[in-house]
């Protein structure tokens, strides 16, 4: 109240002009500081830009964010530094006489040995063979007096522990003439070996580190690791021939098409269905965990290679080069139209039959020599067989001549092929081991092991990749959305892949495959769920159009009264110092 | 006439349960017939068309009969026909455009023309009269109309390298029967019109809509064809300048359009011609029309020669929104020289606005109707044996002789709806930031600006006025 009657009088003396300079800078401060309307307008103002502040920006903050559901960053952050723990359930099982009496006594229940497998990335694999030790019963004693190593595998009883992913040793005596002299121990095409029993003090030693040899080369051997985990590896440990199986998949189109440049001179027969039947199904059927194969085939006419053949004299037949290979596919593949059909990776197997002006056609090697298959293969895409026409067939004057495929010869090309293309390359085994051919499907039972894991480790470093990428571009880009139902599949992915690896040191290879698989469906799923995109080209001018025409008309005006405010204040202090 | 006619691709789709037989036996080559028919008009206009057959015995067989519910049908009511439609057709024929007539068909020449039609049939067809086997059939054809009028400087000649750059060297080695067939109808016993060379080994007479014609015809896989030359080239000439005597107009043809003004309501008719002289026939309507184009099925009237025709039979199934479109089947009797007009009204639905096209205004694409009806004859014929007779005659083998069968589809229409200023939202953004804003001015200017109250200062002159007034009302001066 006081205040208000002084201010009243300063404006008095003002209109009247009294001529005080004292009692008028006084007045004048007063009234400065006094006036009640500019407070007010002070406060209002200010409680304008604390509102704005406090309120305002918080909730364009929370209304105008890109949703993003919580995501296991802690838990992807890890996976880049996996230790993946293989188990390998080795049964080692002594023969009576394999082993001296005395060790016979002190034989250990179980052995671990642990490898490691260096890789270039953080991930750590170690393979760890868990060797239980125990003597043969009166089955096995039985079997083992067959006169040869065939006869006694077929007669073992089948073993308890018989699951994917475990290996069966039988320790045979040293002097057993189940195998050749100068070898020391057999891989058969079960998931069984025998090895040479030692006599003498360290006897148990030397017979545990043969056993463990056979293990390990009917484990994941590296060129097999090399083959699944491809850049994955350091540089030296990586194969010259840079052979790159198959990426994993849900499921593969396998496709086999014949060729047939000429149908003026060839008309050619295939039995193909007959052929899948006796061949390719059996095969396949054996692969039946890696995914669904669909097959089909086509004859097409008039499908030329992209290159044309040179004529050498001295056979007085035509050649391919090595070189020119990669130039053969391409003008064929437009023909082929198979990748339209479905997602799944398109495996296609060429059966050419040369033109007769062509023929006979042979492919050379580097080294210029013929390839004795006439065959050769693309990784990661198939295969194509050069088949020649018997040429006495062209001693007839009716053409087109008849030709009837020999489906045998072209099935057992396009079967190693595919082995290749799958990533099963062919078992190096030390110089002393004797390796049992394969059963009729094709394929050993161990072999199909080591793919499996293989393929574990494949999908679990996919899945990393996968994972880490996600969360590094969520780390960059601001505005991709990460909706509820692709949280859900990433948290399913970093689950399945606890699991696998949790299977995996267990040694139950089959479950861990289908988590490692389960867990590369779930990260590819999130990653590419195009709900991810749905903000992602939201450019930047059309938001500053939509929030100019609100933010501007309410931003000014309480810069400009924070400034006065400011400025006012600071000549109020300036005028204090003076009066002071 | 420039016209590019909808791609109509008809597929047939079947169940298909696969099971391989265990008969192993030498299986059969695919066997493939290939055709072209050349009519020409007497307008200059030369249609071309080619008919490609593989037929191939498989063990495929759908289990019992057909069930109904896998039918199917679906429409693009327009797409723009390029040679990227024709490269993946080409890849289907067995001699690819290697050899045989495939070799004419040159994109660059196929696409200059004032008519493209390109089709795929796959269909089941009995393997014997008991149908007791099924084979399978892919049937390609590809319809194209050339000017020869107007390209050829006013002259109606032609020939095969005049038309397509080309000529036949040789037919496909795959093929069963390979022929080219020209229409020389014009030709009459005593009034030679049109000349062909070289003169055709042989002549066929087939009736063909109902009509009588006479076509040259050309067996490719018959080395004496290319006797005297390396290839075919056949040429035609006019013989003298006949004017158009009596066009061929087919028997049933119909015509639609939209009506009406406005985008809330419009009609839809349809006019179906029945020019045949002396029969009735009944054809079969078939209307699949989308849902934003709400038909008021009382509105459905049909009238033919100014008196309401009632259709002995009618099948609607109504819209859902966004779900399924308007079915529409009715079956029509046209009588004798008659034009029948189809017509129901429908009102314009309001669409999201993310379910417009990019270019809303342009319209929107509705799917022609089909028409199908059995046409009868002018001229009786004997029955003929389907497989011996050419591929242009057996697209639909009926039994009776006395009658075709035809299949038409009227032209697609285009149709406007109501379509929203896209730019609407930015347009509200902007006003209620403005309201907003001023509102929102005012009242921080109410709370933050002081207010004083002013002595009024005036000038002279309205002091001067003011003491004036002041002294006329007896108040004191200022």
């Amino acid at each position: 109240m006081a205040e208000g009657i002084m201010a009243e009088r300063g404006r008095m003396d003002r209109v009247r002009g009294d001529r005080h300079p004292e009692r008028d800078r006084n007045q004048a401060l007063t009234a400065l500081t006094m006036d009640p309307e500019k407070i007010r307008g002070k406060h209002a103002a200010l409680c304008f830009a604390t509102m704005a502040v406090m309120l305002g920006l918080p909730l364009w903050w929370k209304t105008t964010e890109t949703y993003r559901a919580s995501l296991p960053y802690a838990q992807i952050g890890q996976l880049d530094s996996l230790l993946l723990r293989l188990r390998v359930p080795v049964s080692v099982v002594f023969i009576q006489g394999s082993l001296p009496i005395v060790d016979q006594q002190k034989l250990p229940f179980t052995v671990v040995n642990e490898r490691d497998v260096p890789l270039k990335c953080k991930m750590k694999l170690k393979c760890r063979f868990q060797q239980a030790y125990r003597m043969a019963g009166s089955h096995e004693e039985r079997a083992l007096k067959m006169d040869t190593i065939q006869e006694a595998e077929a007669a073992l009883p089948s073993p308890k522990e018989d699951t994917v992913g475990s290996l069966n040793i039988f320790v045979i005596p040293e002097k057993s003439s189940l195998l050749p002299q100068d070898k020391m121990s057999y891989v058969g095409p079960k998931r069984t070996a025998f090895v040479r029993g030692a006599q003498g003090r360290q006897a148990l030693t030397v017979i545990g580190q043969r056993v463990l040899q056979v293990a390990q080369s009917m484990s994941l051997t590296d060129d097999v690791l090399a083959a699944a985990l491809g850049d994955r590896l350091p540089e030296d440990k990586r194969s010259d021939d840079k052979r790159r199986p198959l990426k994993a998949s849900l499921g593969y189109e396998i496709t086999f098409s014949l060729l047939n440049p000429d149908p003026k001179s060839h008309e050619v027969h295939w039995d193909i269905e007959g052929a899948m039947e006796s061949f390719v199904q059996p095969f396949l059927s054996l692969f039946g965990a890696l995914g669904n194969f669909s097959m089909d085939s086509q004859i097409l006419y008039y499908a030329m290679l992209g290159v044309t053949p040179r004529f050498d004299a001295a056979s007085s037949s035509y050649t391919l080069a090595a070189h020119s290979l990669p130039h053969v596919i391409n003008p064929v593949e437009a023909r082929l139209g198979s990748s339209a059909a479905s997602l799944n990776p398109v495996i296609n197997f060429l059966l050419y039959v040369p033109e007769r002006a062509h023929s006979p056609l042979y492919i050379q090697d580097k080294d210029g020599a013929r390839v004795a298959t006439n065959a050769f293969h693309s990784p990661r895409w198939g295969g194509i067989m050069v088949y020649n026409v018997d040429p006495k067939a062209y001693n007839t004057t009716k053409f087109p001549v008849k030709v009837n495929v020999d489906m045998v010869q072209v099935m057992e090309v396009f079967l190693a092929q595919m082995r290749l293309l799958f990533g099963i390359p062919y078992p190096q085994m030390p110089a002393n081991f004797v390796l049992a051919g394969p059963p009729s499907e094709g394929l050993r039972s161990w072999e199909l092991d080591r793919l499996l894991w293989a393929r574990t480790v494949e999908n679990l470093a996919t899945v990393t990749t996968t994972l880490t990428s996600l969360a590094e571009l969520l780390d960059k880009i601001g505005n991709i959305v990460i909706k509820d139902d692709v949280a859900s599949e990433v948290y399913r992915a970093v689950d399945a892949v606890h699991d696998a690896i949790v299977e995996l040191a267990a040694g139950n290879l089959n479950s861990a495959f289908h988590a490692s698989r389960e867990a590369v469906t779930s990260s590819e799923k999130a990653f590419f769920d195009p709900s991810l995109l749905h903000l992602l080209y939201f450019p930047d001018d059309q938001k500053f159009a939509i929030y100019i025409p609100l933010f501007l008309p309410m931003a000014v005006p309480i810069f400009l009264s924070m400034i006065k405010i400011i400025l006012e204040n600071q000549k109020i202090r300036k005028d204090i110092e003076k009066v002071d | 006439m420039a016209m590019a006619a909808p791609l109509t691709l008809h597929l047939l789709l079947a169940l298909l349960l696969g099971s391989s037989g265990p008969s192993r036996a030498e299986p059969e080559r695919d066997s493939l017939r290939e055709e072209l028919v050349l009519t020409p008009l007497p307008s200059g206009d030369v249609s071309a068309t080619f008919q490609f057959r593989t037929r191939w015995d498989s063990e495929l067989q759908h289990e019992g009969g057909t069930n109904h519910h896998f039918l199917r049908y679906a429409v693009l009511p327009r797409e723009v026909v390029c040679t990227e439609n024709l490269t993946p057709w080409k890849k289907l024929l067995p001699c690819s455009s290697k050899a045989g007539l495939s070799v004419l068909l040159k994109a660059e020449r196929l696409f200059h023309t004032s008519y493209h039609s390109q089709a795929v049939h796959i269909r089941p067809v009995c393997r014997d009269s008991h149908c007791t086997s099924i084979s399978w059939e892919l049937r390609q054809t590809l319809t194209v109309v050339f000017d020869a009028y107007t390209t050829g400087q006013g002259k109606k000649d032609w020939s095969l390298f005049r038309m397509f750059s080309r000529t036949i060297t040789e037919a496909c080695p795959l093929a069963s029967q390979s022929h080219v067939y020209v229409d020389i109808s014009k030709n009459s016993q005593d009034n030679v019109t049109l000349e062909v060379s070289p003169p055709p080994k042989s002549t066929y007479q087939a009736v063909v809509l109902g009509v009588r014609r006479t076509y040259a015809v050309y067996d490719l896989l018959n080395p004496a064809t290319f006797s005297g030359s390396r290839s075919l080239n056949l040429q035609l000439r006019w013989k003298q300048q006949q004017d158009s005597g009596g066009h061929l107009v087919p028997f049933l043809h119909a015509q639609r359009y939209v009506s009406g003004y406005g985008l809330q309501t419009g009609e839809l008719s349809t006019i179906l011609h029945n020019t045949h002289p002396y029969r009735a026939f009944p054809v079969l309507l078939l209307e699949i029309v989308p849902w934003y184009l709400r038909l008021y099925i009382h509105t459905l009237t049909i009238t033919t020669k100014g008196k309401e025709n009632k259709p002995s039979y009618i099948h609607y199934q109504p819209a859902q929104d966004r779900l399924r479109p308007h079915l529409l089947e009715m079956l029509i009797q046209l009588p004798a020289n008659s034009v029948t007009k189809v017509s129901i009204q429908f009102e314009r639905a309001l669409l999201k606005w993310t379910e417009y096209t990019p270019d809303p205004n342009h319209g929107f694409y509705v799917s022609p109707s089909v028409l199908s009806a059995l046409v009868p004859n002018l001229v009786g014929t004997k029955p003929t044996n389907w497989e011996e007779s050419p591929l242009f005659s057996t697209m639909f083998p009926i039994s009776d002789s006395s009658s075709h069968f035809v299949r038409l589809y009227t032209e697609p229409l285009l149709v406007n709806l109501p379509t929203p200023d896209f730019s609407m939202p930015y347009n509200v953004i902007c006003l209620t930031c403005t309201v907003v804003a001023v509102c929102y001015g005012s009242f921080y200017n109410l709370l933050t600006r002081t207010f004083h109250l002013e002595e009024p200062k005036r000038s002279r002159l309205v002091r001067w006025l003011a003491n004036i007034i002041r002294r006329i009302r007896g108040v004191p001066p200022l």
